[in-house]
């Protein structure tokens, strides 16, 4: 992304251990760079811990973030450790207010890289309408860690009309996904060492918090449940669902969404688009009255234009996802084993 | 995408299917020869939609099944040699050796790294002068130029540092064994798309001559298999033998000339021990005396004990379509994707892992 406000001076190019040694060098690093770009009400006291209110009921989430390479083709590390903990509490019905940040940077880091890291969060923080109000930073020695890993935790209050709960899923519910799947996994692949290839696929890393209050909104205790199918794919959150509900889903494989580019990269590739990891989708479970106004309200809003009812909640086939294939076959979806891994030809 | 959306018509299908029943009238063993087929069969659960005379057997055709467990082995051992980066396609790493797999030897801190292309080995060999990169070059004929092209390469560009442990296989002696074996049953073959892609039809006309059974070469989409099946048993039915290419959108007679030439200046046929099924004459290639210095077989003297297969696995049968993976007492109980005693359960292409997959929909449709 671009950097929207100049870089802090800094005598120093890279990360030493010293900016992780709680003395003067670290203090620099957080007076000159952290606070100053994430400047709030409540981080700019600057004491151990923030003090903030919570009345009701609320959502509390933790993630955290390791990706090679940190910078990826539509986002970065720091832009994808915001949204993940907004998602999550999106997930759970809340209106993500306050964040935690902490970094383990590996020593050596090039001081730019950690401020347009910086800056991206920033930005993220401001598109998600959240702030950071505590944090922590250490550094490690060079060859310990992966150039930096970020840590985020979030707390929400519960939006008033949501009752987000696995309990509620019924057979007959519709399963509906929010947009275009399998974006992320395959942007980060096609530029990791050894597997690069040209596209230009982007991730998919966005907050959904400002979509999914909308949906709450207007829907409230139609949507079930909310569920956003990062690692593992749409196979592996469907898969948990369906074990912990212990009723069956069957999906139509004709009706799940995804991009030309995306499905012929996982054709080449070898890899089932179902098993690729998102950022910037959710899946929800609805009462199937309302299942065709969510998709159509959902395709109003940029990042649900191809938000489409891809299946069913059902009694048969008990804790397992059943796919009808383009041709008419079935088959079991099973959950993600391990990694998965390309294929040879 | 063209190409793909018109051979996974929904309608098409349907039309094959029905043609496929109303010519069928006695029980046929058809055996896709390769993983790739398997998978797209299973995927696409077509051998749900056949009719119950129509028997698919799955062939040997997954490079991962049948690469033998003691090169397994010594891909260990050289990724745990510290002067050594090891380069292996993806779905090796889960395979199981005689104690441990290679994603074991990575969390032990072995550098090996997943590639797409042999290409790449070579660019990690010339960044890493230090460092001996080895390739394990395994896979049928359609990845064998692919390997060569990267051992000519190294050679024209200078890279020493570079070197192929190769486990090629190749399809026909495979196909002769199987029909050689008293035990097993096949009345027609579907050959494997792409390996003709690269080497061309002709090879397979002597084995059509001689066993008196169809083989029709065909692709991989829902549809390619359908007519592939459908062309079989329509000579069956007419008591007919001759080798079709329902696949002709890529393959040619003659293969890729380019490729072949290439193949057969990098590699030599020689005997080769096929996993689970024992040695087959003239089944594979090795590095030729030209380029020997590029053989890691010849560069690295490793010595290791001789590997065992795990004393439950039928994987040889299951290769041979005698038996069927879900006939094996560990099927899906001991043996399974995330613990796999044999190597059929690894890779997607694996008739084992395939049918792990089919039989849960049996089940699960039953209930």
């Amino acid at each position: 992304m671009q950097l929207s406000c100049p870089v802090p001076t800094n005598d120093y190019e890279q990360i030493t251990l010293g900016h992780g040694g709680g003395g003067t060098l670290t203090n620099k690093l957080l007076q000159e760079g952290v606070f100053t770009i994430l400047s709030n009400e409540l981080l700019d006291v600057h004491h151990d811990g923030a003090i903030i209110q919570m009345d009701g009921p609320a959502a509390f989430t933790t993630d955290s973030f390791v990706i090679t390479p940190i910078f990826f083709p539509g986002g970065d590390i720091g832009e994808l450790a915001v949204n993940g903990t907004v998602n999550d509490l999106a997930m759970c019905g809340a209106i993500p207010e306050f964040l935690s940040l902490s970094f383990i940077i590996e020593e050596g880091m090039l001081m730019q890289d950690f401020w347009k890291v910086l800056y991206s969060i920033k930005s993220a923080c401001n598109q998600a309408n959240v702030k950071i109000v505590t944090g922590d930073t250490k550094v490690v020695e060079k060859g310990k860690g992966d150039q930096i890993f970020i840590n985020t935790t979030g707390v929400g209050k519960l939006h008033p009309k949501a009752q987000i709960n696995l309990s509620r899923v019924e057979a007959g519910d519709l399963v509906i996904v929010s947009d275009v799947v399998a974006s992320h996994g395959i942007s980060i692949m096609s530029v990791r060492e050894g597997l690069e290839f040209e596209t230009d696929i982007l991730s998919d890393t966005r907050p959904m918090n400002h979509m999914v209050i909308d949906l709450l909104e207007i829907y409230g205790s139609t949507i079930r449940l909310l569920k956003d199918p990062t690692r593992g794919g749409l196979a592996s959150v469907l898969n948990e669902i369906a074990r912990d509900t212990r009723l069956g889903i069957s999906l139509d494989e004709k009706k799940i969404p995804i991009a030309d580019q995306v499905k012929g990269a996982c054709e080449i590739l070898g890899l089932d688009p179902l098993y690729v990891a998102n950022e910037g989708i959710f899946i929800t479970i609805v009462a199937a009255k309302d299942a065709e106004e969510i998709v159509a309200d959902l395709n109003k809003n940029e990042f649900g234009k191809h938000a489409a009812i891809i299946g069913e909640v059902t009694k048969e086939h008990p804790q397992k996802v059943v796919m009808k294939s383009g041709i008419g076959g079935k088959r079991v979806v099973n959950m993600l084993v391990g990694e998965q891994l390309p294929r040879i030809c | 995408m063209k190409y793909v959306n018109e051979y996974r018509d929904e309608g098409l299908a349907q039309d094959y299917l029905e043609k496929i029943k109303s010519v069928v009238t006695q029980p046929w063993n058809i055996m896709e020869v390769c993983g790739g087929q398997t998978h797209s069969l299973v995927k696409n659960g077509l051998i749900d939609l056949l009719p119950e005379q129509v028997n698919m057997i799955h062939g040997p055709g997954c490079p991962v099944c049948v690469t033998p467990i003691h090169l397994i082995d010594k891909a260990i051992n050289l990724a745990e040699n510290e002067g050594v980066i090891l380069c292996s396609y993806g779905d090796m790493l889960r395979v199981p050796g005689s104690k441990r797999n290679l994603l074991d030897a990575k969390a032990n801190g072995a550098d090996i790294r997943i590639l797409y292309s042999p290409l790449e080995a070579v660019s990690i060999a010339q960044s890493n002068p230090e460092k001996e990169v080895v390739f394990f070059a395994v896979g049928f004929e359609t990845t064998a130029p692919a390997n060569a092209m990267s051992v000519i390469q190294a050679k024209e560009i200078g890279v020493d540092n570079y070197s192929v442990l190769t486990s090629h296989v190749l399809v026909p002696p495979a196909m002769e064994a199987i029909m050689n074996d008293d035990k097993s049953n096949i009345h027609g073959f579907l050959a494997a798309g792409h390996v003709c892609t690269i080497m061309g039809i002709s090879e397979y006309e002597p084995l059509v001559k001689k066993y008196k059974i169809p083989i029709v070469v065909t692709g991989f989409e829902p549809v390619d298999l359908l007519q592939g099946i459908f062309m079989t048993i329509v000579q069956l039915e007419r008591g007919m033998y001759e080798l079709q290419n329902q696949y002709s959108r890529v393959v040619k007679k003659g293969g890729n000339p380019k490729a072949i030439t290439m193949v057969e200046k990098v590699f030599d046929i020689t005997n080769r021990v096929w996993r689970g099924i024992g040695s087959i004459p003239d089944s594979g290639f090795e590095v030729s005396a030209e380029y020997e210095r590029f053989n890691a077989n010849k560069k690295f003297d490793i010595q290791l004990d001789e590997a065992e297969e795990h004393k439950s696995c039928i994987a040889g049968q299951v290769l041979k379509g005698i038996k069927k993976p879900h006939e094996c007492p560990e099927f899906g109980k001991k043996c399974n994707p995330e613990f796999p005693l044999g190597a059929p359960m690894v890779s997607s292409e694996g008739a084992c892992a395939a049918y792990y997959h089919f039989n849960h929909v049996e089940e699960s449709l039953t209930q």
